[in-house]
């Protein structure tokens, strides 16, 4: 074996992270660590990254026992890592993030051509053809994570530890990804994957951990588990297919009362202007691929971005939703794509993230009074079953889906009429996905209307009365009744625009 | 009202040592004296003398949660004490003096705020504009003279006794206490946290970040104009090129010295103004310890750099784990861990 | 346009010159009220005299006074006066004026240039300023042993360090006064009575017997802070101090001062003295005039002096 963990512990004040976890990782392999959000896989990564000591156990590597005390130490001892957030410097150029702390020098300088040769050098075997003289942020994501992964090769090149890399990534990107990732398998190395894309972990790796409560549960090979048992193993529990069997009726809520109406709503160089009725009670579904508008169509309709056309209505009359301010005295909602840069509010605790939005629509004169502010919290915490140990807790402490969760208590603590939820699974483990699936539909019988935007097909035809689709920042289609279904909204987006094709 | 405590702890245990320390070179540093219905004594001198610096924290701790910061504090003192004394020297009486410079104090801070919010100029660089600038406009008003004026309605208000104490000391506690209270009696103080951590999730729950960003300036600019009515009442002289030169940084290391993050977020305007007091207790220290002069500025870094360090949070950690050590050590083997 | 503008310049020019002298004066700056005044006494001097003054006002920054000075040359002045900013980076631009033989005299602070570089240099002399003041001291202290403490001025200034030296010059072999405590005020109003309430709280108040402080605006500060210690500034502590602002002759018609060291702005009438010299007969004035540093007590009339300089500007 490559990578030899026994019995791993690490506890933190009230939490044991890790419990006697053992793993191994042999060379020429992709294995992935499985387990819902607050199982240990960050833990147990950030202690062989040298990020956090352990209290007990061992690790060895190459058969010697090793500690590394920082993720430098882990780095020249053969482990390297890459995240989701790529944590290089996007002001740099890829020749000077490649070869940064070890810069090829002439004369005592820096010497800028034989730097941009080590770093094409760094790059063959990538696949990747660009110019590395650029600055690295002028990337895309997917090359920017492939420059990480060549320098953490280049640094290490024992074990690399992939932590969520394809979070951000739509299909072709992450299959250039996984071609990299098999070529580095098939020279020798050992990798770690860590994702919650199941999908992913099938086509990809050999072997699989599953992690639970910071206990080993399983570790297994890939072609040996389906689908259902892997996921009773991530859960502890059998999952009830809520999914699949959603009860729905697409037809009820075609029936309902239209209670919003926007037309021609649009900004020119991010969205062409479009036509959106609400119904009360009904999920619309905004599919279509990355950048073709999806979001920018949901600022629009929050006043994040101002619309340049268009107007709003309801049965009273006009809308104001020109900034979220208005957008929220209108009883909209929005919970954004980018959970840590626009939803949640870091430092302060899940209560005060809970009644944020109402507060602010009460204005600062009226605050609500803390134990009005304690029993929401607490409502909203039992409702969606919010893994916290208090209120109290700072909501940057929380894991990703619980982060979600307390987005979303905000809005339904307003009791809005119509919601938006931006990509509200992402990066949300299993768990924590059907909840919030469930929950969308809970609120939509009880009469609010939702917009969700989602790049996962099969999600968006579970929870969607109507899918609109996108295509070049264009609302191109429709989808209706039995319309609605996965590959239906793959044709329609692969499918020429009629009036693009009249146009031309 | 325990965590408001929890909260200062460190802060007046920093004060006590600083106490204790200055009263090593300076042994009558804690006596009182009261005569001629005043206290007289070093504490009182430390409090009066603190205000100006306790008054422009108020304001910066503010402005600091936001994650901004006010450089031309020091530059509206003079601003707005030249526009009293200009007042005083023009025949109007101390309330219209008081109310101009307040008004001064108010159109510096409008004047930032919008730089900041609407024009989106980072606040290093949006209230720089005006600490350099401010001191010509200063002079402009006092025609580059030390502009003195007589009233004694006004200069009560810089060495006045009230009750025993100077008045000074009541207007920043009540300051200081009001602004306390309108942020936490209010939703204010969550509201200016929230944008401060995270402004445009905070704009996406419905939060008027822009304009509370300008009132945290407009609060900044009015606790500046305090405290250079303050200033200018002392001397009975707005002092366009001196008056609250540099304390700009002396507020900003108390908003620090307080243990308010200069990234934003969590502020507590109490630890701030205790904050103040530190500095004020080096300062006043140092004056009566009697060390030549040319040591002042060294000392007063060397204390600072102590505070500084003693309330760093990393420190913390390790002497916590230092301390976990030796208790370990002192019980072999413990068998049990669950001991706290 | 332009062309019968500059014409019309280039008359007005030659009609001044053929009237009268003309000279240039690049001034520091307004950064004090004393040296307002020093422009303002030039203005006066130079209409006095019948002399056409051109001043630029160089804000504090030394390139605007090269700038000035260049231009003054090109205009073909009689003769320039400068109050330089700081001592050196001067000689390229002193030449310049030498080569068109246009002399130059230093006004109240020097420079680090050749000396056959400048006409003359007119000041006054900081140690001279203390030991007057320290003789004062001398003169006029009370019977028995005297303790004094002293405001300085910023730490590490030329004029901090000099009044010290020459009040302690003035006061050695006087073994019954003593400086007790020394501190610096940084010039300013605030800071002299910050620090003295300091003194005061250090030494009991009783036991000081004079202030000697290295500008009038901190002994003005010190006042108001023993005052609302409760004593009498002036008679229960001497006053001491330097500069001879208008405020300070105030205070001494309230009795509140006792004593002020002359520091004149008018560097400006020495200077004309001299250039008058050189222009009638060519005469070399010495490398450094020295201006008075006179004395002013309570006796000298104090309200007729605040009332001569309270215009002036400072």
């Amino acid at each position: 074996m490559l990578l030899t963990i026994r019995s791993l512990s690490k506890s933190f004040p009230g939490t044991r992270a890790l419990d006697a976890v053992d793993f191994d990782l042999a060379a020429g392999e992709v294995h992935a660590l499985l387990g819902e959000n607050g199982a240990g896989k960050s833990t147990l990564i950030k202690c062989l990254t040298g990020a956090y000591s352990r209290d007990a156990g061992e690790i060895r590597l190459d058969g010697a026992p090793v500690s590394p005390a920082s993720t430098s130490e882990a780095q020249e001892l053969g482990i390297g890592t890459v995240y989701q957030e790529v944590n290089l410097l996007p002001n740099l150029t890829v020749a000077q993030n490649l070869t940064f702390g070890r810069e090829p020098r002439r004369f005592g300088l820096i010497d800028g051509r034989a730097q941009a040769d080590m770093a094409r050098e760094m790059l063959r075997g990538y696949g990747l053809d660009i110019d590395v003289t650029r600055d690295l942020g002028s990337y895309s994501v997917a090359v920017q994570q492939v420059v990480a992964i060549a320098r953490a090769v280049a640094l290490s090149g024992k074990v690399l530890i992939l932590d969520e890399p394809t979070a951000s990534l739509d299909a072709a990107e992450v299959r250039m990804l996984f071609d990299v990732v098999r070529d580095l398998r098939d020279r020798g190395l050992g990798i770690v994957f860590v994702s919650h894309f199941l999908d992913q972990v099938f086509e990809l790796c050999d072997r699989l951990t599953v992690l639970r409560n910071g206990q080993k549960i399983t570790t297994e090979r890939v072609a040996d588990l389906d689908r259902v048992k892997l996921i009773g193993h991530m859960l502890g529990r059998e999952l009830d297919d809520a999914i699949e069997t959603a009860e729905h009726s697409p037809a009820a809520a075609q029936e309902a009362p239209e209670i919003l109406r926007f037309e021609g709503i649009g900004r020119a160089g991010v969205v062409a202007p479009f036509d959106l009725s609400v119904r009360r009670g009904e999920v619309i579904g905004l599919a279509g691929l990355l950048g073709s508008g999806r979001t920018e169509s949901a600022e629009l309709l929050f006043g994040v971005r101002t619309a340049q056309t268009g107007t709003a209505r309801d049965a009273d009359g006009p809308v104001a939703h020109a900034t979220p301010r208005e957008a929220v005295r209108a009883g909209f909602g929005f919970a954004p794509e980018d959970r840590k840069t626009d939803g949640i509010v870091a430092d302060l605790s899940v209560r005060e993230n809970i009644i944020l939005a109402m507060q602010a629509r009460r204005g600062w004169t009226r605050p609500i009074p803390r134990a009005e502010q304690a029993r929401l919290a607490d409502e909203y915490i039992a409702k969606l079953d919010i893994r916290t140990s208090d209120a109290e807790k700072p909501i940057g402490e929380l894991s990703g889906g619980n982060q979600q969760k307390v987005v979303l208590a905000r809005w339904l603590a307003m009791n809005p009429r119509f919601l938006i939820l931006d990509e509200p699974t992402r990066g949300i483990d299993v768990g924590a996905h059907a909840e919030i699936l469930r929950l969308i539909r809970d609120m939509t019988d009880a009469g609010m209307s939702m917009l969700v935007i989602s790049s996962e097909f099969d999600e968006l035809v579970a929870a969607a009365d109507r899918i609109v689709v996108l295509r070049d920042r264009r609302h191109t289609r429709e989808l209706t009744g039995a319309e609605v279904a996965t590959d239906e909204i793959v044709r329609a987006i692969a499918a020429a625009d009629p009036r693009e094709a009249a146009a031309s | 009202m325990t965590r408001t405590l929890r909260r200062i702890l460190p802060q007046i245990l920093t004060l006590a040592v600083l106490v204790a320390l200055v009263s090593l070179f300076f042994p009558q540093f804690l006596s009182v004296d009261y005569q001629g219905g005043r206290l007289s004594g070093p504490v009182i001198d430390v409090l009066k003398r603190g205000a100006p610096v306790a008054l422009l924290a108020v304001g910066m701790t503010l402005v600091i949660a936001t994650r901004g910061i006010d450089l031309s504090v020091g530059t509206i003192m003079a601003i707005t004490g030249a526009t009293a004394a200009w007042a005083l020297a023009s025949g109007w009486g101390a309330a219209a003096a008081v109310l101009l410079a307040l008004m001064a104090g108010l159109a510096c801070g409008v004047w930032n705020g919008c730089l900041v919010a609407l024009i989106g100029i980072q606040p290093i660089v949006a209230t720089l504009i005006l600490m350099t600038s401010g001191r010509g406009i200063a002079q402009l008003i006092t025609e580059g003279r030390i502009l003195t004026f007589t009233d004694p309605g006004f200069a009560w208000l810089g060495s006045g006794i009230l009750l025993g104490l100077p008045v000074p000391v009541y207007i920043w506690v009540g300051t200081a206490i009001a602004v306390a209270l309108l942020m936490r009696r209010t939703a204010l103080g969550l509201l200016v946290e929230s944008i401060g951590i995270n402004r445009s999730a905070s704009a996406l729950a419905g939060i008027n970040a822009t304009v509370l960003l300008i009132a945290v300036y407009v609060a900044s600019g009015l606790c500046a104009a305090l405290a250079g009515i303050i200033a200018t009442a002392d001397i009975r002289g707005a002092d366009a090129n001196n008056a609250g030169l540099w304390l700009e940084l002396d507020a900003i290391l108390a908003v620090v010295i307080g243990g308010n993050s200069l990234l934003g977020g969590r502020f507590s305007v109490a630890a701030s103004v205790l904050g103040a007091m530190i500095i004020q207790t080096i300062d006043t220290g140092i004056l009566l310890a009697g060390f030549p002069s040319e040591y002042n500025l060294v000392i007063k870094a060397g204390l600072v750099l102590m505070v500084l360090l003693v309330q760093s949070p990393n420190l913390a950690g390790h002497w916590y784990a230092l301390r976990r050590h030796v208790r370990r050590r002192r019980e072999p083997a413990p068998s049990d861990r669950s001991a706290p | 346009m332009m062309k019968t503008l500059l014409t019309s310049a280039a008359i007005t020019a030659c009609a001044f010159a053929a009237s009268a002298q003309t000279v240039g004066f690049s001034q520091i700056g307004s950064e004090s009220g004393w040296r307002a005044a020093e422009t303002t006494l030039t203005r006066q001097q130079a209409e006095e005299r019948g002399i056409d003054l051109r001043f630029s006002d160089a804000q504090q920054r030394q390139e605007n006074q090269i700038a000035a000075i260049r231009s003054f040359v090109a205009q073909g002045v009689d003769a320039i006066l400068l109050a330089p900013v700081v001592a050196t980076g001067w000689d390229s631009v002193l030449e310049e004026a030498k080569e068109a033989e246009i002399p130059v005299v230093l006004l109240d602070r020097r420079v680090d240039s050749s000396d056959d570089l400048y006409l003359t240099a007119v000041g006054s002399d900081l140690v001279h300023e203390g030991s007057v003041a320290g003789q004062w001291l001398v003169d006029n202290k009370p019977e028995g042993t005297c303790r004094v403490v002293e405001l300085q001025g910023t730490t590490g200034s030329s004029p901090a360090i000099d009044r010290a030296t020459g009040f302690r010059n003035a006061i050695e072999g006087n073994a019954d006064i003593e400086i007790v405590r020394s501190q610096t005020g940084d010039f300013t109003r605030t800071g002299g009575k910050e620090v003295m309430e300091s003194f005061l709280q250090a030494e009991a108040g009783n036991e000081i017997c004079a202030l000697y402080a290295h500008n009038d605006d901190m002994a003005l500060g010190a006042i108001q802070a023993i005052k609302e210690a409760g004593m009498d500034p002036g008679d229960d502590i001497l006053i001491v101090s330097i500069d001879a602002v208008p405020d300070i002759f105030q205070a001494m018609a309230d009795g509140d001062a006792n004593a002020t060291v002359e520091l004149t702005p008018n560097m400006a009438g020495p200077a004309f003295d001299a250039l008058e010299a050189y222009w009638a007969d060519g005469t070399e004035p010495e490398k450094f005039i020295q201006t008075e540093s006179k004395l002013y007590t309570q006796s000298d009339d104090p309200m007729a002096e605040y009332e001569a300089r309270k215009d002036l500007g400072y």
